[in-house]
């Protein structure tokens, strides 16, 4: 009777967590379904082309996988060291009070809603910008990294905003790494003589894996990040490197345009942006799991369970 | 004991589930009108050109008939359009009068009903400069990304002895489909065969340079915040919130700034077809704004929802009287007599009983 | 320079760079959340919280609509997300090994990093276009989507925690597997699931792109799931991006209230879970 109780127990929550997997294959599928008549008509095209022209009905993403890679990238440039500093200071360096006050600032940086970044993107990081772009001189102006009138609205601004949204993610999930290297490997660093750097180095090298395994997460953040972005990116279909021009991302057009897709083809080109906004999350999100987990192979469960703490303190 | 508490508070929560639920519920019925005091909610969505207008009349109507609830939301003209075809709102609202194709589409046949006019006038950010003027062929040079510096010759002919900085023009557009694009590019292309070529007539075009704001609201925002930026939105976007607006000089050879009165004249002696979709930009005729345009609400000939389709039929005839005292003050311009007079006429095509 | 000193000076200026970068990322945390209180606090008040939207360019009027639009619809997703959540949380811990959880604990996951906005396709694709309906219904789908997957995977990594002498007395005892995990395991790991539930309601009460296209907005007060519904969130979005300084005013208040909240959820959760370390010995 126990073990049938048992049985019955297994087939009922278990019918339950199916549905999680249910819902994750039929996002999948909806959004391939939804999206067929932009794949039958342009194909791989779609990804090649920039020209995004609603009018003629030709639609090609290339400026928005264009505006999304450069957009994240650059966050990740400028997050990644800040992040792996945070980490290495909050799990090596700061007195043991500290660290309690210091790991909650990060969390609370990972709390605030998008919207709210949006918020202080427009009415303070647009104007600081602005003026920061208007200060350039001339001869770093004439670089095409920085080619362009100062509008404050563009690429910069995308990117610090992403950079401060992806800090939290990176540094959570570096800080767990960090906390598995075993103790005897940094005791032994400093047994033979090693500074600090040097000690934690060796640690940092250890975890390697698991770290970049933390920058990816923070990547595959930022490039589904939609509100932000759109608020300050200027939502200009455009490749250029400069990062003073307004540009658009994928996840931005189709939050833009997808209320007012006048004709099934547009939707559906939009949805197909969708699909592969999905897709290539998936992939980043399953990498950064497989290098962290593969790091924590040998190490408590805490390690793989660190992804979902940095999602729940997202 | 565990088992019993969840199962407390998953009851509860069940309850309040079924209540909130079970209020509030829209009147909605196939046949036969809304029991007196019975709630109607019907959901709307379209333009941000004539938004002000229109929540103020929702929100007056609603003082009248606080049993109806007229839910609109302003995503734009190509949105308005979109779900009303989609039937996922009940009546759309366009700047822009649909194409033959789009109403083909269709799932039934689409009435337009003008509600006002307005003007699309270009709103700019210059510290110290006001009263600018513009030429049609210039504002398309500008919009075509060929005149870039507000100290531009082109831009100084036209208002001569006004100081002009040497700074970059932002130029700003809408990031959607926008009627509000459709009048401003439909009078461009007018003046300007090379804009009618190179970028051509619709709710959303392949803009050649320039800032996508989202909404009347948006492009406003971002005009007003940006030192040295030019865009186009509805007159009273640009009144409510003090930003500065140009004058644009129409067929005649006047400028023109816009006012309710301009518009009117623009489109006095537009022949108005029955099923009311007309261009009325680049009027001739002294003193018309050439920037003017109707703008439309868009309802199901056959609604699905008769009790729904009788309350709009209802809005719309006190819009087309009583509401119009509000456009004035407002920046728009009343509905001409004789067209009101064919709109109520055509109201009676709408099936509601 | 000795070698040795050299080593020591490079040591000291890691640890000095690592010092800086936390001071680097608080800048833009103090900044915010500067901003945020000194823009907000000048406009919370009593109407914000009691009074409806004005017509479009009035001044005055406030959001108790969008309020109550974000509640309602925090409440739905989380009506959803809690159970499954759970459910499938205890599911992943107790069959820990076996291939269907790890398909399921991939799935949460995945879920976990899916954009916000192709949750929102996803919603309107299930949610709305069936019905031809925006509603809070459909918002309330898209954010428990979001949600379910915070909670398994907090009360999975919770439930794996609890000592497994708790399991093997219950079992000795004879209970079933199901007494076992409802009356002896869940509740052992119940402040710490508590805790992932109040992170989780801080994360989707702040959500706004799943919004846009399935609970839409309305400008009246509204408590029908099944019609489209107002929240804080799109309402800070589209005050945010329109020229009336009366609206803008309206948003960094309601920025104020989201943040707040968020902020106390995450004491809330440091303070349970600081109490259970503190029982726990």
């Amino acid at each position: 009777m126990g073990d049938r109780g048992d049985l019955g127990f297994r087939l009922a929550i278990g019918a339950v967590a199916l549905l999680v997997v249910a819902v994750v294959v039929g996002i999948g599928v909806l959004l391939v379904r939804q999206s067929w008549l932009s794949i039958q008509e342009f194909g791989v095209r779609f990804w090649l082309t920039r020209t995004w022209d609603p009018v003629a009905g030709e639609f090609g993403a290339l400026a928005f996988v264009w505006g999304t890679l450069y957009s994240s990238i650059l966050a990740l440039l400028i997050a990644t060291p800040i992040a792996l500093g945070i980490a290495v200071f909050i799990s090596e360096l700061s007195p043991v009070v500290l660290r309690g006050p210091l790991t909650f600032l990060t969390e609370l940086l990972a709390a605030i809603p998008s919207i709210v970044y949006g918020l202080w993107g427009i009415f303070v990081l647009i104007p600081l910008v602005r003026s920061l772009q208007a200060a350039t001189p001339e001869s770093i102006k004439a670089l095409p990294f920085f080619s362009g009138p100062p509008f404050g609205v563009g690429m910069l601004s995308a990117g610090l905003i992403l950079a401060v949204m992806v800090i939290p993610f990176t540094s959570s999930v570096a800080r767990e790494v960090l906390k598995t290297v075993p103790v005897a490997q940094r005791e032994a660093a400093y047994a033979l003589g090693a500074t600090r750097f040097e000690a934690i180095r060796a640690a940092m090298f250890f975890a390697r894996t698991g770290i970049v395994g933390a920058v990816m997460l923070g990547f595959g953040r930022a490039l589904g990040e939609t509100m932000a972005v759109t608020m300050v990116i200027g939502n200009r279909p455009n490749i250029t490197l400069s990062l003073f021009e307004q540009q658009h991302t994928m996840a931005a057009v189709i939050a833009n345009e997808f209320t007012e897709a006048t004709g099934d083809l547009y939707l559906h080109a939009l949805i197909e942006i969708g699909l592969v906004l999905f897709v290539i999350t998936l992939i980043v999100n399953a990498g950064s799991r497989v290098l962290i987990w593969a790091m924590g192979r040998t190490r408590t469960p805490q390690l793989a369970a660190a992804p979902a703490a940095a999602g729940a303190a997202a | 004991m565990m088992i019993r508490r969840y199962g407390l508070a998953a009851c509860l929560m069940a309850a309040v589930m079924v209540a909130a639920c079970g209020g509030n519920q829209p009147q909605t019925s196939e046949q036969g009108a809304a029991a007196p005091g019975s709630p109607v909610q019907i959901n709307g969505a379209g333009a941000t050109f004539p938004n002000p207008i229109y929540s103020k009349w929702f929100a007056e109507y609603h003082k009248r008939h606080p049993e109806i609830q007229i839910n609109y939301q302003p995503i734009g003209s190509g949105g308005g359009i979109r779900q009303l075809t989609s039937r996922t709102v009940f009546f759309g609202a366009s700047d822009m009068p649909m194409k033959d194709d789009d109403l083909k589409a269709a799932p039934g046949p689409i009435l337009h009903f003008p509600t006002v006019l307005g003007a699309v006038v270009p709103i700019y950010n210059l510290m110290g400069v006001t009263d600018l003027k513009f030429t049609g062929p210039l504002l398309a040079d500008i919009y075509l990304g060929k005149v870039k510096k507000w100290n531009d010759p082109a831009i100084a002919k036209a208002n001569p002895g006004v100081k002009l900085p040497s700074t970059d023009i932002a130029v700003v557009h809408r990031s959607e489909g926008s009627g509000t694009t459709f009048i401003f590019v439909d009078y461009l292309a007018k003046v300007s065969p090379e804009f009618k070529d190179k970028v051509g007539v619709n709710a959303s075009v392949n803009w050649p340079t320039g800032i996508g704001g989202k909404g009347n609201e948006g492009v406003a925002g971002l005009v007003s915040q940006t030192p040295g930026a030019l865009g186009y939105v509805e007159l009273i976007y640009a009144l409510q919130n003090n930003i500065a607006f140009g004058a644009v000089q129409n067929a005649a050879g006047d400028f023109v700034k816009a006012s309710p009165d301009a518009v009117t004249k623009a489109a006095a002696g537009a022949n108005i077809p029955e099923d009311f979709r007309v261009s009325i930009t680049n009027a001739s005729g002294a003193g018309a704004y050439p920037i003017s345009s109707f703008t439309y609400l868009l309802l199901y000939q056959e609604p699905t929802d008769k009790v729904q389709g009788k309350a709009m039929v209802d809005f719309v005839r006190w819009a087309a009287a009583d509401g119009q005292k509000f456009a004035t003050e407002l920046g728009y311009a009343p509905l001409p007599q004789n067209v009101a007079a064919q709109e109520l006429k055509s109201l009676e095509k709408i099936k509601v009983s | 320079m000795t070698y040795g000193m050299r080593r020591r000076i490079v040591s000291a200026m890691f640890v000095g760079a690592c010092a800086l970068s936390v001071l680097i990322a608080l800048v833009p945390l103090a900044m915010i959340l500067f901003f945020v209180v000194r823009e907000g606090i000048q406009s919370l008040n009593v109407a914000l919280f009691t009074q409806m939207p004005r017509p479009v360019g009035e001044t005055g009027g406030g959001m108790l609509n969008a309020f109550v639009g974000t509640l309602i619809l925090t409440a739905l997703g989380a009506s959803a997300a809690v159970p499954i959540g759970i459910v499938s949380g205890i599911f992943m811990s107790e069959y820990k090994g076996s291939r269907f959880a790890v398909a399921v604990r991939f799935a949460a996951d995945t879920l976990n990093g899916v954009p916000s906005i192709v949750v929102g396709i996803f919603a309107y694709g299930i949610a709305v276009l069936p019905f031809r309906q925006f509603s809070a219904l459909a918002g309330g789908v898209a954010l428990g989507i979001m949600m379910i997957p915070i909670v398994a995977r907090t009360t999975e990594e919770l439930l794996l925690l609890v000592p497994g002498a708790l399991r093997e007395g219950a079992l000795a005892l004879g209970a079933t597997r199901a007494r076992a995990v409802f009356t002896v395991i869940v509740p052992a790991a119940l402040p710490g699931i508590v805790t992932g539930i109040l992170l989780a309601l801080a994360r989707i009460a702040g959500e706004t792109a799943p919004l846009l296209f399935t609970s839409f907005n309305n400008q009246f007060f509204s408590t029908n799931l099944r019609q489209p519904i107002s929240s804080a969130t799109v309402q800070i979005y589209t005050y945010a991006t329109s020229p009336y300084v009366d609206q803008h005013r309206q948003a960094w208040a309601a920025a104020l209230v989201l943040v707040a909240f968020v902020f106390v959820c995450s004491l809330a959760a440091r303070f349970v879970t600081a109490r259970v370390q503190r029982l726990r010995g």
